[in-house]
């Protein structure tokens, strides 16, 4: 597969201009006319990176001011109908797209997505065989707290911890598998990749219910 | 402002866009000249013109302070606080509505309709008339025709009132080139007058709504983190706060139940509103009310009013919290709290801000202008005029389409930057099946009860396959005046997909259309009326008021000639009330104006003694 780089970002579909019909050198303004083409719909492509899952935010912040303050529909008041459509897109793609790259687990999902894993079915009903026990615990400790056992906050809040933990050290091995990939390109790393998160959000998934039964502990009974 | 602003008025002059806060209690019109954003004053002067707009027997109609004259008078065909209507259906506003003194006429479920005498009238239509009444006062101001504007509205406003807003506008015969979010126009007036970078807080509180705002200033990009607020939260509700005790009391003192009585409830409702405007600068103030020969009196001490407003207050807190949260910033990076709207000038709402983002908030700015003012600098922006500055805003609320079991499914989350855009692929469920109706609601809330129902669409014309075997792709997108809008697509065929919009409030476009070309045609007509009308409302104000100062004391002290110049101004007057000429009886009301100068002194000393006196109790 093919990715083409442009550093300046923004990624057109179609080389030649639909204004003018001479080539548009690919870029989002044409070379030609001047006027904007219609923004490629891939996230990579548009912001000009390469297809890799550690990015510098703060380069790609610079860059979604500096597309935003180019394609915003604010800069095209007076421009043709069909300039001002492509302007609501591209810019629509813009924020998308920054919204999901700036997120290193989002940023992920996206490039399996792309690469034709699916990711979104099972996302995470199964519990991932290695926390089976752990879950158990925690389900028993929960119900003893909801039948009014003093005992079992202290165990939960043990709990929380482990599963911060947990979280914090899926986190690292992520940050691994992400340069291993970006070094290899290689499929096989994506398929851990999707392991491991589908862990991370069933862990991620636990602290929530945690944090939201020590919370509701913490007020008063009404 | 102008050392930071980059204005550039070109050498081929653009087509001028004025900038527009359609307040809850009041409007204003902005513009942009060489120096930076302008209120544009009404012919009286006044920069603030009144959301009121009252509708006569005869079909004329007026809107602005002409209109505020007639909210007693005509208490049941003038219409206040209309955008607390926009985009809702009666059964949003039950409790609101025995406040209000006109009838609500039936079919009511998805817009709103107002029984005014023998017309009914719907809120955009109303709003249209206040919209109207701006561009009038900018065209003579600017002495141009103005027929392009960037209109504000609430941060946390939804689809429906939204749409409401821009139906306004085209009604009034404006091209609504942007919606913009108060809160954020206001950064926009602040940030350029007074910080470059930085993180701000905006806290509004108007007449009628409510909203918190956080953004991010980098060199010229404000960029909206998080935004929350109510759209139903504002000094109306603390009017009816206070009008609730007056009520009770009354009925007491009185033995009579004066709720039910339009003006009475009006005129009550400008003591009550006046006294609370007074408690924000002095410990103590009285409500003072009187109808039909009896009075009523009560001392209310800032303490008091603070006991019951407190849980008012206390809601505009929470939404403070989430958005904070949502902004991923702490308190402590916020580097300023910026107050807007007139209910922030209530000391308490000073203080509980303070506390809560531990800062002093800054009010140094006019709360009632800083939204106009903005709006104008995104009209701004949007001509060109502008360079250099861009605003970022995002949506307020998530975005879901229903699923199985009434649970939403999100597909595009809240404080998300727009325009946004989701892409969801849908197919049949049966062999053969034709339609696919989608309902996409707004909200927080995990089921489609608990949110607020948008719009159906309908995807019709289906190729007939076997169930699961078409496909195809919708997008949504929300637009960067936070509007939807949706699309779809065959995907086996590649063809647009046909759709069919039930929304479910607001006007359908027929409506709207049909509402623009009555307007139009009663533009030239309505006009001529209308000044004589206001006119006329303006004679009655001056000639019953001076007849009320003729039982003055004053009246007594005045000077044989003053009081025969005052009865000749008077006579004079009355004998071109009846005429068709509005100059005519506007020279008239200047007469009489100067005639009774030295009256309205001697009353004004006589008023400071006994004002003074009052005080001593
Ligand atoms: N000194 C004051 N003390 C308390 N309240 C005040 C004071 N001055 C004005 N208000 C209140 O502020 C409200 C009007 O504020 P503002 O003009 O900002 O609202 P708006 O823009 O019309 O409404 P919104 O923004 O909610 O649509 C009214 O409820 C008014 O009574
Ligand atoms: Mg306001
Ligand atoms: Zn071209």
């Amino acid at each position: 597969m093919e990715h083409p780089s442009q550093p300046d970002g923004g990624g057109v579909q179609s080389a030649r201009c639909r204004q003018c019909g001479e080539s548009s050198g690919g870029e989002l303004f044409c070379a030609h006319c001047g006027s904007l083409q219609r923004p490629a719909t891939d996230y990579y492509v548009f912001f000009g990176l390469k297809r890799v899952l550690v990015l510098d935010t703060e380069d790609l912040q610079r860059k979604f001011y500096e597309l935003s303050r180019r394609l915003h529909p604010d800069r095209f008041t007076w421009k043709s109908a069909i300039e001002r459509q492509y302007s609501l897109e591209a810019t629509a793609i813009l924020n998308d797209g920054y919204r999901v790259l700036r997120d290193p687990l989002m940023r992920a999902e996206y490039v399996l997505k792309q690469e034709g894993f699916d990711i979104g079915e099972q996302r995470s009903k199964d519990v991932p065989p290695e926390l089976l026990e752990e879950v158990f615990d925690l389900n028993m400790a929960l119900e003893e707290l909801r039948l009014g056992d003093e005992e079992a906050h202290g165990q939960i809040e043990e709990a929380r911890n482990r599963f911060l933990a947990m979280r914090e050290s899926i986190d690292k091995e992520l940050e691994t598998l992400y340069r291993r990939f970006d070094d290899t390109q290689d499929r096989g790393v994506l398929q851990q990749v999707r392991t491991v998160l589908n862990r991370r959000r069933y862990v991620r998934n636990l602290v929530n219910e945690v944090e939201k039964e020590l919370a509701r502990e913490g007020q008063p009974a009404q | 402002m102008s050392q930071v602003f980059d204005i550039d008025f070109g050498s081929h002059r653009k087509p001028r866009i004025v900038g527009i806060d359609l307040g809850t209690t009041n409007s204003l019109v902005a513009f942009l000249d060489l120096t930076g954003p302008k209120i544009i004053p009404g012919a009286d002067g006044d920069l603030l013109t009144p959301s009121i707009v009252s509708y006569a027997e005869d079909g004329s109609v007026i809107a602005g302070n002409a209109a505020r004259r007639l909210l007693i008078d005509q208490s049941e065909r003038t219409v206040y606080s209309v955008k607390r209507l926009m985009g809702k259906g009666i059964s949003d506003v039950k409790d609101e509505v025995k406040f209000f003194p006109f009838r609500i006429a039936d079919g009511s479920e998805s817009v709103i309709r107002l029984q005014l005498g023998g017309r009914a009238v719907t809120p955009p239509e109303v709003s249209a008339q206040v919209l109207a009444e701006l561009k009038r006062n900018a065209e003579a101001y600017l002495g141009e025709p103005v027929t392009q504007a960037v209109i504000t509205v609430p941060a946390y406003f939804n689809d429906a009132q939204r749409q409401a807003t821009k139906d306004a506008g085209r009604i009034a015969g404006l091209d609504v080139l942007r919606l913009v979010n108060e809160p954020t126009a206001a950064s926009l007036a602040y940030g350029l007058d007074k910080r470059r970078n930085g993180v701000v807080a905006v806290y509004d509180l108007g007449g009628g709504t409510f909203d918190i705002s956080i953004l991010r200033l980098h060199d010229g990009i404000f960029e909206v983190l998080a935004t929350n607020g109510d759209t139903h939260l504002g000094g109306d509700d603390i009017d009816n706060r206070l009008m609730h005790i007056a009520f009770e009391d009354i009925a007491a003192e009185w033995g009579e139940d004066i709720s039910h009585n339009g003006e009475a409830v009006q005129t009550l409702r400008q003591a009550v509103i006046a006294a609370k405007e007074r408690l924000s600068y002095v410990p103590v103030t009285r409500i003072e009310f009187a109808f039909r020969g009896k009075t009523y009196q009560r001392e209310i001490t800032q303490e008091l009013f603070e006991g019951l407003i407190k849980d008012i207050v206390d809601r505009t807190l929470s939404p403070c919290r989430q958005c904070i949260a949502d902004s991923r910033v702490s308190v402590e990076e916020i580097d300023e709290v910026v107050m807007v709207g007139g209910s922030t000038r209530i000391p308490m709402v000073r203080r509980a801000v303070a506390a809560l983002f531990k800062t002093k908030p800054h009010t140094e700015l006019n709360p009632d202008e800083v939204v106009a003012l903005g709006a104008a600098v995104q009209a701004g922006i949007l001509s060109g005029e502008v360079q250099d500055t861009l605003l970022l805003d995002v949506t307020p609320l998530s975005l879901g389409i229903e699923t199985m079991g009434g649970v939403v499914s999100k597909l595009i989350h809240r404080n998300s930057t727009i325009p946004a855009s989701a892409t969801e692929a849908f197919t049949t469920a049966v062999d053969g099946q034709r339609n696919v109706l989608i309902h996409v609601v707004q909200g927080e809330r995990e089921l489609v009860k608990d949110c607020r129902s948008l719009a159906r669409f309908e995807l019709n014309d289906i190729a007939p396959l076997p169930a699961g075997a078409a496909r195809i792709e919708v997008r949504f997108l929300i637009d960067a005046n936070g509007i939807l809008n949706v699309s779809a697509r065959d995907v086996r065929t590649g063809k647009e997909q046909s759709i069919e919009v039930k929304p479910s409030y607001g006007l359908s476009e027929e409506q709207v259309e049909a509402m623009i070309l009555e307007s139009v045609e009663n533009a030239e007509d309505d006009f001529r009326e209308r000044q004589v009308r206001e006119a006329r409302v303006e004679a009655d104000a001056i000639l019953g008021a001076t007849e009320k100062a003729r039982a003055n004391d004053a009246w007594v002290e005045l000077s044989d000639e003053q009081r025969a110049k005052v009865t000749a101004a008077v006579n004079r007057l009355l004998m071109v009330y009846h005429s068709e000429d509005h100059l005519l009886i506007r020279a008239k009301i200047e007469e009489l104006n100067e005639a009774t100068i030295a009256l309205a002194e001697t009353m004004m000393n006589t008023a400071v003694r006994g004002a003074l006196k009052g005080t001593k109790v």
